[in-house]
Formats: C-alpha cells, structure tokens, sequence
C-alpha cells in the first residue's frame, strides 16, 4: 500500500512539473519548473532500486544540464522581456496530432510484452557495473569518451567569439 | 537498501520543512511597514535607470557547456575508480585512455584561449 | 557508557514499541526524531560557529572580537539571532515572489540534505547508500541553482552579475573536487562512505594522497565561496552579491548556509581524508568515535578560517585561471598515477608501509613537478624599476651635500 502511495505521490510530481514547464508563460519559470521534473525521475528511479542511475541524474541533469538551459535563457533578452503566447493558428491540428500520439504509445505500452527480470538487485552493483563497462562494454566505454571529445570541441567551434567587437557587456 | 533511501527522504522532507519555518515565523512577528521608498531596488541610493536584464557574456555559456562534458567524463570514472582494484591489469590502461582522450580536449581548450575570462 | 547513541536509540524504540506501533511506524518514527535532532544540532553548531569565527577573526586581526554581550561576547550569537527574527521582510518591487522566497530555503536545504549520509561513528550511520559520494555532490548542485533563482527573482541586476559570475566559479571548481574525491574512492574500493573510513585505518587518507587532499581543500573553499575565494560578496563591486535584496531570515539563511557548508566542508574532509571517527579505541567505544568525528570537523573549520583570514581575495581571471589550467589537469595527472600506482602494487602485494612511502612519494613529486611547470608557464611581470638617484624630497634646512 505504501510503495503504491509513494509511486502516486511522485508520479503528481512529476506530470505536474511537466505540465508547468510546457503551459507556462515565462520561459525561465518553465526551466525551474523543468528541474522538479527532473527530482520526479529520480525519485522514480529510487524506487526501482538504481540509485546510481537516480544520483547521475540529479548530478548531470540538474546540476549541469538545467544550469545550461537557465544560462541560455538568461543570455537571451528577447525570450525575457515578452511572456510566450500560448497558441498559435494550427493549435487544433497539434492537439489532434498530439491525442494521436498519446493514443499510439498507449495502446504500445499496454500490449507490449515487458521482459522481467526476476533476479534480485545484487550486493555490490556498483563493482558489478564497473566491472562489466571494463570488461564486455569496454568498446562503448571508450567510444563514449570521443563522443565527449567530439562534442567539446564543437562547441567549442561554435561558442568562439569571432571577432573583438560583438563582445558584450560583462 | 530502500530503508537507507526512506531515511534520506524523511530528511529531505525535515530539512526543507525547518527553514520553512524558520522563514515563515518573523514573517508573523516582524513589523510590516511597506514604503515605496522603502521597496525600491537597490542602487547604492540613487534610482535604477536603464534594463534591468543585463546582457550576460557568452562566456558563461562556454563555461556550463564544458563543465557539463566534464561533469559526464568523472560519472563515467566513478565506477572505474571502484572496480579497477577488482579486475586484471589491463583495466586501468583502459581508464587512462578514457581520461587521456579528454585530457587533450582540455588542452585542445586551453590552447585556443576559449576558457580566459576577459 | 560507550554506546550511548546507540543505547538512547534502543530505548526509544522499546517505549514506542510498548505503545502498540507497529515495526514500521516505530522505524518511521525514529527516522523522523533523528532527522529533527540532526538538523537541530546543525543549527545549534551554527550559532557556535559564528562566535568561534568572530573571536578568532578579531584575534588574528590584532583587535578583539565581541566582547560585550556577556563574558567573552558568547551571547553574541542569540543576540543577533533575536534581532533578524524581529526584522522586517522587504521585498524589492518587481521581484518574482514565489521563487524570491524558494531561494533561501532551498540553499540551505541543500547543505543540511548532505548530512543525512554522515556516518559519526561505527555503528551509528546515516543512510549508509551504495553511491554516497555521489549523493554529496549530486546534493551540493541544488545549491548553485538557488543561487541563480536568489540572483534573477531580486530584479536587481547587482544580483544578476552577482549571481552569474558566483554560478560560473562554483561549476567551475566541482570539477577538480569531483576528480580529487575520485581518489579516496580509488583507493576503498567503493562509494560506501563506510568503507572508505575503514579503508582509512590506521594509514589516513592524508597521508596516501595528501595531494588530493589539498586540491580538495582548494576547491571546497572555492565552492563554499570563502577567501581567496570571495567574489560572491566582494562588497566594493557587487555590494552583496546575490543576497543583496534579502533581508530579515531570508538572508539569515543565506548566512547560516554559508556557515554550515563550512563545517560541512570540514566533515567531508574529515570523512575523506582524516579518517572519520578513527582514532585510538574508537571501534571499542563508538561515543569517542563520534567525539573524534566532530573534532577533527572543528581542527579543519578552524583551518579554513585561518586561510580566510590571511589571504587577500583574487580577481576572477586569476581564480578561473587557476582552476581550468593549474588545478583541473593536476587533478587528472594525481588521479592517473595514484591508479596506476595503486593497481600495480597490488598486483606485486608490497607491504602495507612501503605502499603508503611510495604514495606519498608520489604525490609530493607531483606537486612539486606542476607547481615548477605552472611558474614557468607564468609570465614575469614587467616591474618598473626606478633609478638609485630619483629626486626624493627632504625637509628644508637638511641637504646634505
């Protein structure tokens, strides 16, 4: 009954932090509101017992990504200085498109046959994730880190100032 | 393994509940005399002219961009750091590529001057 | 006697028990009155801290601290106490309400989420989670974002700056704290806050890798945002940063997450670093494990403020500077060679004290290795020398010729 409970709990959370994010008008709010998403998954990811999961997403996500969006929304005057309209002419074809999509993946997930595992959660997971990513997904591993090159110099491409003149006030 | 979890929830819940309070009891007992001098934003007493919204550097931007590819690299060192005691040899070279492949985009960095602050 | 936590906890059980509860609303029940008891001693260790660093900043500036409000000013504290409770709450016209009051509450709700996994002594632990080293820092990024709601909301563009430039240093400097907390995870073999402190008896991490430990120290101060480190209230520039349009409690619990975060830093080096509750008999009697914990806690406070007190602030280019191109690669070179070092010596099992000489070893020759490389790679300043027979002026009547 509890687990029930807290699952419910978080899950109003969640959808309405979600909800916030995409109904609000201004766009910085929808940001902050974007982070009490995030603490949602995690906690979700907490009762499905991988912690480490739930912290990494609370690190990355929140701790890096959301500052991110925050900065970009802040360098941005034009988002700050007029509040977002809520619709636009087409918002019925979206709105149909969107229960489409809904109904789809609903009807997806309901008939969808889930694999289970039924083994309990080990006793040292972290050793166990360690010693696999080194061992069977060595390859990934270290793939995973030239895709990080490759994005850092991209954007370090992309965000180099061009020339001395566009730079703006600190 | 969940209790541990149940412990840091009801934590989480009484450490945002104490300053609530701590915050919302002088809101009971303070004096409330609200001026319109009194509420004006602070400029070391003269009058705000002018937007208020900044315009920030784009350097702050690069900054979050690669904190955040760094933050990811030591999320994938953590297990690393803990298993490699436990597996033969070749597992630290291993970890060592990875953080040499972002070592050189580090100084990839450095040298083109994009992390000074001006 | 010697397990009196652990004693007070059992009996409180047994009492809640004998009520009529059920196993887990008594578990619920102490979980909630350990929780309430942790974050009451935060505050209370607070209020002390506050009077602690007053005297000992009056002391080191040749002057004395407070010294009026009872003997020795130990009232200090409970006075200004009463006096932000009584103040009023101003709040700047155009600010964002709800989130102009989040911002206070979440910093310092960030810093008390930290100790739910302290563990103070063997048998008295926090959450004992698989990836305690990660819920810390994973925690401490909440910080950075109140930070940033406090300097938008407060319409003041002081605040703005303020806050930005505060956001851009505190991301900055996780980093290396990140890479250096790597070290003592390194070398325990696992993220358990528990076992890296049994990992650490009898040789502390200090010792191992004292390198880490000076990188993190570095990199905490930053992150708590204490001298050198100060720009957030760097007051000739900024007046106060972020927190300049709070007033009342609002800023007092800015105030006292900058305190507590200070002692959290301690604690954390204390985990890390300096061997937790370890100390002679601590195992036998876990009440001196928990009196270890928090005096060690107390010695790198005191440490912290000494370093505050005698250093004069960088200028943010110094300070960004300093991390991206001195301490983040020292980091990862330490962290490199520690695991290179650590698996090799494993694998030829060498004596437990030749393994703690050669870590040493290593990491002075680190150090002393990148601070030559890092003043070389400082450019010499051109300084303008004057000549030996400048005109200096001289009282009439007293050339000399």
């Amino acid at each position: 009954m509890v687990p029930v409970l807290v699952f419910a709990a978080i899950s109003l959370v969640t959808l309405g932090g979600a909800i916030a994010v995409v109904t609000n008008k201004n766009v910085l709010h929808s940001a902050y509101f974007l982070v009490l998403a995030f603490v949602g998954v995690a906690s979700v990811y907490v009762l499905l017992e991988a912690p480490f999961i739930a912290v990494i997403q609370v690190l990355i996500y929140i701790g890096a990504i959301a500052i991110l969006i925050i900065f970009a929304i802040m360098l941005t005057r034009r988002l700050m200085s007029k509040d977002m309209e809520e619709r636009n002419q087409q918002w019925i074809w979206a709105a149909l498109g969107a229960l489409l999509l809904f109904g789809v993946l609903g009807w997806l997930v309901y008939n969808a046959n889930w694999p289970v595992i039924e083994a309990a959660v080990p006793k040292e997971p972290i050793t166990l994730m360690g010693e696999e990513l080194l061992s069977t997904y060595v390859v990934p591993f270290e793939i995973a880190s030239v895709l990080l090159l490759a994005a850092l110099v991209g954007s370090i491409l992309i965000g180099r100032e061009k020339d001395q003149e566009s730079r703006s006030a600190e | 393994m969940l209790s541990y979890w149940a412990y840091i929830a009801i934590f989480l819940v009484v450490a945002v509940a104490v300053p609530i309070v701590a915050v919302v009891l002088p809101a009971l007992i303070s004096p409330k005399k609200s001026s319109k001098r009194k509420e004006e934003v602070y400029e070391c007493g003269i009058e705000t002219k002018g937007n208020i919204r900044v315009q920030l550097k784009s350097q702050y931007y690069i900054y979050a961009l690669i904190f955040l590819v760094f933050d990811i690299e030591t999320v994938f060192l953590f297990p690393w750091a803990v298993s490699v005691g436990k597996l033969p040899l070749y597992a630290v070279v291993e970890g060592v590529v990875f953080i040499a492949i972002l070592f050189a985009g580090l100084i990839y960095a450095i040298r083109k001057g994009v992390l000074a602050w001006y | 006697m010697a397990d009196l936590i652990n004693l007070i906890e059992n009996w409180l059980e047994n009492l809640i028990l004998g009520w009529g509860a059920s196993q887990e609303l008594t578990l619920f029940i102490l979980q909630a009155l350990g929780s309430v008891l942790v974050v009451i001693i935060c505050f209370v260790i607070v209020i002390a801290l506050i009077w602690v660093e007053r005297k000992l900043a009056g002391r080191i500036q040749d002057r004395f601290g407070p010294n009026r409000a009872g003997p020795f000013g130990i009232f200090q504290s409970f006075a200004d106490i009463i006096k932000i409770f009584t103040k009023e709450y101003i709040t700047p016209e155009g600010a964002e309400k709800g989130f102009y009051n989040v911002a206070p509450v979440l910093a310092i709700a960030s810093v008390l989420a930290i100790w739910a996994v302290f563990p103070f002594a063997v048998n008295v632990l926090g959450a004992d989670i698989h990836v305690g080293v990660l819920y810390i820092v994973a925690v401490g990024s909440f910080g950075i974002l109140a930070i940033l709601m406090a300097g938008w909301s407060s319409n003041n563009r002081y605040s703005l700056l303020g806050a930005s430039r505060s956001v851009a240093m505190l991301i900055s400097y996780e980093i290396p704290m990140v890479v250096s907390l790597l070290v003592p995870v390194l070398l325990a073999h696992s993220m358990k806050l528990s076992d890296i402190i049994s990992a650490q008896q009898p040789w502390w991490n200090l010792i191992v890798a004292p390198l880490a430990a000076l990188v993190f120290l570095i990199s905490s101060m930053a992150e708590i945002g204490k001298a050198p480190f100060d720009l957030l209230e760097a007051e000739s520039e900024l007046v106060a940063g972020y927190h300049t349009e709070y007033s009342g409690m609002k800023f007092g619990m800015f105030y006292v997450a900058e305190f507590l975060h200070q002692y959290t830093v301690g604690a954390l080096i204390t985990i890390f670093f300096l061997g937790g509750w370890g100390g002679p008999l601590a195992v036998q009697w876990p009440i001196l494990g928990f009196i270890y914990f928090h005096f060690k806690t107390f010695v790198v406070y005191l440490v912290i403020s000494w370093i505050r007190l005698s250093l004069p602030r960088i200028r943010i280019d110094a300070m960004l500077n300093l991390n991206w191109k001195f301490l983040i690669p020292v980091s990862f070179i330490n962290l490199v060679a520690v695991a290179i070092a650590d698996r090799v010596m494993l694998e030829f099992s060498v004596a437990r004290w030749i393994y703690v000489g050669i870590m040493f070893g290593l990491n002075i020759f680190i150090l002393l290795v990148s601070l030559f490389l890092a003043g070389k790679a400082s450019p010499e300043v051109e300084r303008e020398t004057f000549p030996a027979n400048r005109p200096v002026a001289v009282p009439p009547g007293t050339e000399s010729k």
